[in-house]
């Protein structure tokens, strides 16, 4: 099966966003922009498709502070100084997904488990404790072992707790996240990995997760079936982390200009413990896609050590995770580990520390 | 002279509302004095009551709460939310705003209109945010608006009055008060709007990225009365070309 191919019950939907991100990445060449190329991106208000290839570029990373000058302004501008908190929770681990990459991925030998509904509900009133209101549900990769119906249950008990719920699971067809919206999620994280094709094909050796177009249009299923936010993403390091950005960029960008009421977000989840994309490089990406969609939520993950966190919500970050655990229960594998163990508690006097405001609750 | 800004059956004697979004929360306090606001207004999806960093902690209690729909995407979602600022009690009015766009953060006026229509059959007092277009301000009128609040440029941008002259028709035409809202960058626009003749001036972004807020909000304060001031005192005309004799076509009539 080739990673283009469509498995049954994959519902595809009428969209060009995927040939069009496709187009521009194969005309995308970072190492021809020059520096007035990144000039004139900074001196535009508005910063074109070509404008974002040139703040990606390497002939970009000399002139970083100046670019998060502008960012940190259109961060102010569009998002105050407030910063969003949240905490994941994961409620299973199990995955029918080989992904050469992942910790959970089904050949690695992990215990695998889920919460039942009594485990979930001790668990979010830990998390309620900490003064948490928005949580992100996330589960391994399997349709069988974590259905539509246990997902949809986790969610309607969970938003007895939390006003706010983002998924983070495998992709859905529209019926099925107008069903979890129903049930009180509203904001949908699917991350591409990466966007070339080759290498995507490489390493999603096995299961459902192969079938590269029904990913990129998760989001564009997620709005469509009334969820109200979607997050972009790809992971850092595995492939060239330049290209996999422009194209997530771009992929969030056409998925806006369809969908002009969605609320879009970034992650940028690095690969850890050992990354080939350096800290000067992560904050070059995150600062290019600020200023293309100054609108947009940006989420730093609990991967990356404080310092670097805390330096990113001052820039650009809207949103960040505090007392994470990315395990379902304590006693089981992480899917990663984290640098930045801060409680909520902690992370909130860090935030005012900084003059920051944390929000606990964007949502009605 | 008393100079008293009636809106939705309250009497108030600033014409300054402070948008309370993009601040830190103890900020919100010094600035709200500073500026000598007596309305704030108040994305009710932010306010976490009863949790924390509940933003209904820090205003301060003789100040009138104006909540908002920020977040709503159609009429529905902007009824729903106000009903809920109502049950929290925050009174009786409602900022009404309408998105469908997250770019831009541009009002929808059609379904602005419809929500407006809802929420003043029950009792609410219904502020509007909208394009500055002739057409809707006679609809939301029509509908029971307590007041029309047309934007002066896109949120944020603190551009000042880009659709000046559509918000000086609504002032001459349309016989509600005319409150601006959004893209107020510089106390200069503020003063500029209130001599066209809006009967208040809101701003938010301007004053919370301002170096210091609060300083800011006092320069808003005193910008508007000025601007006030000179709309009361009716300014003399402004000529377009050069000087000009003081009876120059009808001087024949004393020779």
């Amino acid at each position: 099966m080739s990673s283009f191919d469509y498995l049954p019950g994959m519902q595809e939907i009428d969209s060009d966003s995927l040939p069009r991100v496709q187009a521009l990445l194969r005309e995308f060449s970072p190492e021809t922009c020059t520096e007035e190329n990144v000039r004139a991106a900074l001196a535009c208000s508005a910063p074109s498709i070509a404008d974002f290839a040139a703040l990606l570029s390497p002939a970009a990373l000399p002139l970083l502070e100046e670019i998060a000058q502008a960012a940190q302004a259109q961060t102010r501008r569009w998002h105050g100084n407030s910063v969003g908190l949240y905490t994941p929770l994961y409620i299973a681990n199990y995955c029918e997904n080989h992904c050469s990459y992942c910790g959970f991925s089904c050949h690695q030998d992990i215990t695998r488990t889920k919460l039942s509904m009594e485990d979930l509900r001790r668990r979010a009133e830990e998390i309620a404790a900490t003064g948490l209101q928005e949580i992100l549900l996330l589960t391994g990769e399997s349709r069988s072992e974590s259905s539509v119906d246990y997902i949809a249950q986790a969610i309607a008990l969970l938003h007895n707790y939390f006003p706010a719920i983002g998924i983070e699971i495998y992709p859905l067809n529209c019926d099925e996240y107008a069903t979890l919206q129903q049930a009180g999620a509203d904001y949908v994280s699917v991350y591409q990995e990466t966007y070339d094709p080759v290498l995507y094909d490489k390493v999603h050796v096995q299961g459902p997760k192969r079938c590269y177009p029904y990913r990129f249009y998760a989001q564009e299923r997620a709005l469509l079936g009334g969820m109200r936010g979607v997050s972009f993403g790809a992971l850092l390091g595995l492939g060239d982390w330049r290209r996999d950005i422009f194209a997530a960029g771009l992929h969030a960008y056409f998925t806006q200009r369809k969908h002009p009421q969605a609320e879009i977000a970034f992650s940028l989840p690095r690969m850890r413990p050992h990354s080939r994309v350096s800290e000067r490089e992560l904050t070059q990406a995150m600062l290019a896609l600020r200023l293309l969609m100054p609108q947009a939520g940006i989420a730093i993950s609990t991967r990356e050590r404080p310092a670097l966190r805390d330096a990113a919500v001052r820039l650009a970050a809207t949103k960040m995770s505090a007392g994470v655990r990315t395990s379902v229960s304590e006693q089981d594998d992480p899917q990663f580990t984290i640098a930045d163990s801060r409680s909520v508690s902690e992370i909130h006097d860090m935030l005012k520390n900084n003059g920051l405001q944390p929000v606990y609750l964007d949502y009605v | 002279m008393d100079d008293i800004f009636e809106l939705g059956g309250k009497a108030f004697a600033s014409r300054f509302i402070l948008g309370s979004g993009k601040f830190s929360l103890p900020l919100v306090q010094a600035v709200t004095e500073q500026g000598g606001a007596q309305m704030i207004t108040l994305a009710l999806r932010r306010a976490n009551a009863g949790g924390q960093e509940n933003i209904l902690d820090f205003i301060p209690p003789d100040v009138t709460i104006i909540p908002n729909t920020s977040g709503a995407r159609d009429a529905e979602e902007a009824v729903r939310i106000a009903r809920l600022a109502r049950a929290l009690g925050c009174g009786d009015f409602v900022k009404v705003e309408i998105m469908r766009d997250t770019r831009y953060l541009l009002p929808e006026n059609a379904e602005t209109i419809h929500a407006t229509e809802i929420l003043a059959t029950e009792g609410f007092a219904v502020l509007p945010y909208v394009y500055p277009d002739l057409a809707v301000a006679r609809a939301l009128k029509a509908a029971g608006a307590a007041a029309v609040m047309p934007l002066g440029a896109p949120i944020g941008s603190n551009k000042g009055l880009l659709t000046r002259e559509f918000i000086e028709i609504l002032v001459r035409e349309i016989d509600l008060p005319i409150l601006v809202d959004a893209g107020i960058g510089r106390p200069s626009h503020a003063c500029e709007a209130m001599e066209l003749g809006c009967a208040a001036v809101m701003c938010n972004t301007a004053v919370a990225t301002a170096g210091d807020p609060a300083v800011m909000a006092r320069a808003f304060k005193l910008a508007i009365e000025a601007g006030r001031a000179a709309y009361l005192a009716r300014p003399g005309r402004v000529l377009e070309h050069g000087a000009e004799a003081s009876s120059p076509l009808t001087g024949f009539l004393d020779e």
